[in-house]
C-alpha cells in the first residue's frame, strides 16, 4: 500500500473536515500531520475502510490535545475561555462517519477560503496547492521559482489573515456564488499557465486540471467551471506535441497532431456546447474553449477554422476585454487577412503600451513581419522577445528564429 | 468581530458630488447598519487643509501642516462596525455610499 498515495487523495478532504471542526488552519494541520505519523504505524497491514474518517477521529483528538497544550502556557482565564471553545467544538457526539461524511462540502469551504479574494492572488494560489492540492511547501517553492523559506513565510502570512481578518470558512451565499467562483478559477487558471511553460513535470498543470474537476463535480452545471475545465483538457491535450524530443517548443502549426491526447481532446470536447449554453451571455473561459476545441478539431493546420477563430474572439472582446485577448485576436486575424492588416493591429496596440514587457507581443510581431519578408524588423522583434522570455523553451525558440533569419 | 471601516477618497471627488444626496444617503446607510445591530459609532473628519501631523524624534516634537502623507485619495471618516465575520464587513463596507467613488479599507480591530 503506498501510504503517500492514500494521504494525497485523502489529506485535502481530512483537512478540510478538521479545520471545520477546530476552527484553527494551523491547528488542523498539526492534527492531521499527527494522524498521518500515527496512520504510518497503525495502518502497518492495510488502511482502515474509510481513511478519511480515521484520520479526522484522530487528527481531531490530537489537535485538541495541542490546544490543550497550548492554553497550560496561558493564564487561568484564557483556560476557562478556550475550554469553552473546546467543548463547544467537540460537544455534538456525531459519530465519526457522519463528521467525514461533510467532506464534499468541506472541500468547497476549504477551496473558497483559500481563493477567498481579500488574499492576494499568489497566496491564493500557494494556500490551494498546499491545502487542497497536498503539494508539499518545497514543491509549491518550487514551481513559483521562489526559495521554501519565502514560501513558507507566504503561507503563514495567508493563514495569519484568515485568522486575523475573519476570513470565514464558508461557501459563499448564492448571490455572491458566481464571483466567487470566478475568483476559484482564476487562481487555477494561474496554476495552470505556471504550469504551461515554466514547469516541464508538468505536475501543475495537473493539479490544475484535478481542481477543476474537483470544482465541477462540486459545483455540477457551471458554465464558468465546465468552461474552465474545458479550455485546461483542450489545451493540456497537445502538451507531448509542443516539446520536440529535445525539449524545444514546436509551434502549433509543427506539431505532429497523432501525439495530441484524444481522450482529453474528446472530454474537454463534451464540455465545450454546455459550457457556452449554461449562461447568457457565456462565461469567457467557455468562448476560450470554444476555441480551443476548433484548433483540436483541425486534423491538419490548413483545416483549421480561422474565420470562426477571429469570431470567437471578437465575442470574447465584448466579453472581458484585455489587451492580451486582443493580441490572440490579431494574431488570428492574420490567416484570415493576412499578416499586413494583423500587424497593424498589433502596433496599436504596441503603442498603447499595455502589454509592455511581455513576450508574446514582440513574438507575434516578430512572426508576422518574418511572413511578410522583412527579416531585418523580424530579427530585431525576436532579439526584443528573447530578452523579455521568461522560460528556456521560449528563449531556445527565440534564438533558432533568430538564427533562422541571419 | 470589529472591524474599522475607513474611507478614503479625493476631497476634489467628494467636491463634485451632489452633497444633499451624499448626505441623505449616508443617513440611509447610517440607520440601516444601527438597526441591523452592526453600528458601533462612526465620524466624519475636517478636510486635510486643517490638519496638523506630530512626530517625536529625539525627545523633540515635531508638527507639520497637513496629513501624514500626501496622497490622491485621503481619510475623510470611519465607521466601527461588529460583524460576523470579513464576509459580512466587505458587503457593509460595499454600502458606505463613498464606495462608489472612493474606497473603503477594511481594517480588523485588534482583539484585547
Amino acid at each position: 500500500m503506498d501510504l503517500e498515495d492514500v494521504y494525497r487523495r485523502h489529506g485535502a478532504e481530512a483537512l478540510a473536515t478538521l479545520i471545520r471542526l477546530v476552527g484553527d488552519f494551523d491547528l488542523a494541520e498539526e492534527g492531521l500531520q499527527e494522524a498521518f505519523a500515527a496512520a504510518a504505524i497503525a495502518w502497518k497491514s492495510e488502511p482502515p475502510a474509510n481513511p478519511r474518517a480515521w484520520l479526522v477521529t484522530v487528527g481531531r483528538r490530537r489537535a485538541l490535545d495541542q490546544l490543550r497544550r497550548r492554553i497550560a502556557f496561558r493564564n487561568r482565564q484564557d483556560v476557562l475561555t478556550a475550554e469553552a471553545a473546546i467543548d463547544r467544538q467537540a460537544a455534538p457526539e456525531e459519530a465519526d462517519e457522519a463528521v467525514a461524511a461533510f467532506g464534499d462540502d468541506d472541500l468547497l469551504r476549504l477551496i473558497f477560503t483559500c481563493c477567498h479574494p481579500a488574499l492576494s492572488l499568489e497566496a491564493q494560489v500557494a494556500l490551494t496547492l498546499r491545502t487542497v492540492c497536498q503539494l508539499p511547501t518545497d514543491a509549491v517553492a518550487r514551481a513559483f521559482l521562489v526559495s521554501e523559506e519565502t514560501m513558507a513565510q507566504r503561507l503563514v502570512r495567508a493563514k495569519a489573515k484568515i485568522r486575523a481578518a475573519g476570513i470565514p470558512y464558508e461557501t459563499p451565499p448564492p448571490e455572491r456564488l458566481a464571483e466567487r467562483i470566478d475568483g476559484v478559477l482564476a487562481a487555477i487558471y494561474l496554476v495552470y499557465t505556471e504550469g504551461y511553460a515554466g514547469d516541464p513535470a508538468r505536475s501543475l498543470a495537473a493539479e490544475a486540471i484535478g481542481l477543476a474537476r474537483r470544482l465541477d463535480a462540486l459545483l455540477a452545471g457551471r458554465g464558468a467551471i465546465q468552461g474552465l475545465l474545458a479550455l485546461l483538457l483542450l489545451t493540456e491535450a497537445r502538451r507531448a506535441a509542443r516539446y520536440d524530443a529535445g525539449g524545444d517548443l514546436v509551434l502549433l502549426e509543427d506539431q505532429d497532431r497523432a501525439r495530441w491526447d484524444a481522450g482529453m481532446i474528446a472530454e474537454g470536447l463534451a464540455l465545450v456546447a454546455p459550457a457556452l449554453t449554461a449562461d447568457t451571455p457565456p462565461s469567457p473561459y467557455a468562448v476560450q474553449a470554444a476555441i480551443a476545441a476548433l484548433h483540436d478539431q483541425a486534423a491538419a493546420p490548413a483545416d483549421t477554422d480561422w474565420r470562426q477563430i477571429v469570431g470567437l474572439y471578437a465575442v470574447l472582446m465584448r466579453l472581458a476585454p484585455s489587451p492580451v485577448i486582443e493580441l490572440n485576436h490579431a494574431a488570428a486575424l492574420s490567416f484570415v487577412d493576412g499578416p499586413q492588416a494583423a500587424l497593424l493591429r498589433i502596433e496599436a496596440l504596441a503603442a498603447r503600451g499595455q502589454l509592455a514587457g511581455y513576450d508574446a507581443l514582440p513574438a507575434a510581431r516578430a512572426d508576422l513581419l518574418r511572413r511578410l519578408a522583412r527579416a531585418d524588423e523580424a530579427r530585431a522583434a525576436y532579439a526584443e522577445a528573447l530578452a523579455l522570455a521568461r522560460h528556456e523553451p521560449e528563449r531556445r525558440f527565440f534564438r533558432r528564429r533568430l538564427a533562422e533569419l541571419s | 468581530m470589529q472591524y474599522l471601516l475607513l474611507i478614503y477618497s479625493a476631497e476634489s471627488d467628494d467636491a463634485n458630488q451632489d452633497g444633499a444626496k451624499m448626505m441623505a444617503d449616508y443617513g440611509v446607510f447610517t440607520q440601516g447598519i444601527v438597526q441591523s445591530g452592526n453600528f458601533k459609532s462612526a465620524d466624519r473628519l475636517r478636510p486635510v487643509a486643517d490638519a496638523t501631523t506630530v512626530r517625536v524624534r529625539d525627545g523633540k516634537t515635531l508638527t507639520t501642516d497637513g496629513p501624514f502623507a500626501e496622497t490622491r485619495e485621503q481619510l475623510g471618516g470611519y465607521y466601527l462596525i461588529e460583524a460576523k465575520n470579513l464576509d459580512e464587513a466587505i458587503g457593509i463596507a460595499a454600502k458606505v455610499p463613498t464606495a462608489k467613488h472612493g474606497s473603503i479599507e477594511v481594517r480588523p480591530i485588534f482583539a484585547m
